[in-house]
């Protein structure tokens, strides 16, 4: 019994240890992405980047014929312009949190190469109104006018 | 017994199915793409289950090496594993057409990707070694260390930047603010799928000790 404490002391101390080098490893090494106020501090020209902040609310043009992409990402302190050629997934708009990445181009602007959005933990119901609206619109599609 | 687990199971899948097409309300940014998360979800909460069992089975199985224990530590990581691809998988789906990707290295897709392969090695350490006290003994060991991985893959949300969002119903010290119907539908597979897990470890466990009757 005196040697199963022992080995069962001995686990844990390993496990904790383990533990502990996962977390302060993981910490330190991986930032999955940085905020425009830490690129803004030190951008180096043509290192790859994960940039995460919001969309600024104004900042968006989209031109659907060149597929060419620009906004402003900004954490509240700093703001980045981002330019993208390609069609950006459905949720991703102005106000709303996104991650992109590419590389910091030098003359001023992020070059993104894929641009992903992230979402809220909060769903919601559509309000009453615009519920009615979408029932309306299936409706029409499917051709049951009654 | 076992059979009214599987029936009760069955059932509230059923009734789980109609509350997340019919019940929850489409949801107003993502659409219907979101009820993928009346499975995510439940699936993701039977695995930190079943391996916080095989944790606590484990522990046990070491102080008392009850066999018991130890099937039961066997047939929940099992489970727990094919919940853990469940989970991935489902991910991944809602993923693609919501964030843009079906994967990403964030510290909450990578936490749980080394928690499947954890378990994936402890169900392969069961399967190499023969002799069953052995191993038995190493498999409690490792069931012990690879729990630690259950409380990084839920917190690391809150602790390091992620893609994926912090928890919608397990978060620290805030009601959530969802409508009741999709809360509604949410707690209901939550407790189909963990009643599933109970009539799948419930089998599972049986099973293996004829297994070992048999060979003894």
């Amino acid at each position: 019994m005196k040697r199963h404490a022992k080995f069962l002391i001995g686990g844990a101390v390993i496990a904790a240890a383990l533990a502990y080098m996962i977390y302060a490893g993981v910490t330190q090494s991986v930032v999955y992405f940085v905020t425009p106020s830490e690129l803004s501090a030190a951008p180096v020209t043509g290192k790859a980047y994960r940039l995460g902040g919001m969309v600024e609310k104004g900042s968006m043009r989209w031109e659907p014929r060149s597929l060419d992409l620009s906004f402003r990402l900004s954490d509240g302190k700093a703001t980045i312009p981002v330019r993208h050629r390609g069609t950006p997934p459905d949720l991703f708009g102005e106000g709303r949190g996104a991650v992109v990445e590419g590389s910091w181009a030098g003359d001023g602007y992020f070059k993104a190469t894929t641009i992903l959005a992230k979402h809220s933990e909060d769903y919601q119901a559509p309000d009453p109104a615009s519920a009615e609206r979408h029932k309306e619109m299936i409706k029409t599609l499917s051709g049951d006018t009654r | 017994m076992t059979r009214v687990l599987g029936w009760l199971a069955a059932a509230g899948l059923v009734i789980g199915l109609v509350m997340a097409f019919v019940i929850a309300p489409r949801e107003v940014t993502q659409g219907h793409v979101q009820r993928i998360m009346y499975v995510h979800v439940p699936t993701a909460w039977v695995a930190y289950l079943a391996f916080a069992v095989v944790f606590v089975a484990s522990i046990v199985y070491l102080a008392r090496r009850s066999a018991t224990a130890d099937r039961l530590a066997h047939a929940s990581a099992e489970v727990g594993v094919v919940f853990t691809g469940v989970t991935i998988a489902s991910g991944s789906i809602w993923g693609k057409p919501t964030w843009g990707t079906w994967w990403t290295w964030d510290a909450r897709l990578t936490s749980v990707a080394i928690l499947f392969i954890m378990y994936l090695g402890y169900l392969l350490l069961r399967g190499m070694i023969d002799e069953r006290e052995r191993g038995a003994r190493y498999a409690a060991v490792l069931g012990i260390i690879a729990a630690l991985d259950i409380p990084l893959v839920h917190f690391s949300v809150y602790w390091w930047r992620t893609l994926h969002q912090p928890p919608s119903l397990m978060k620290p010290g805030g009601a959530s603010t969802m409508p009741a119907p999709i809360v509604a539908a949410l707690l209901v597979n939550l407790a189909a799928f963990t009643l599933l897990y109970a009539y799948f470890v419930a089998r599972r466990t049986r099973l293996l000790a004829r297994q070992q009757q048999a060979l003894a």
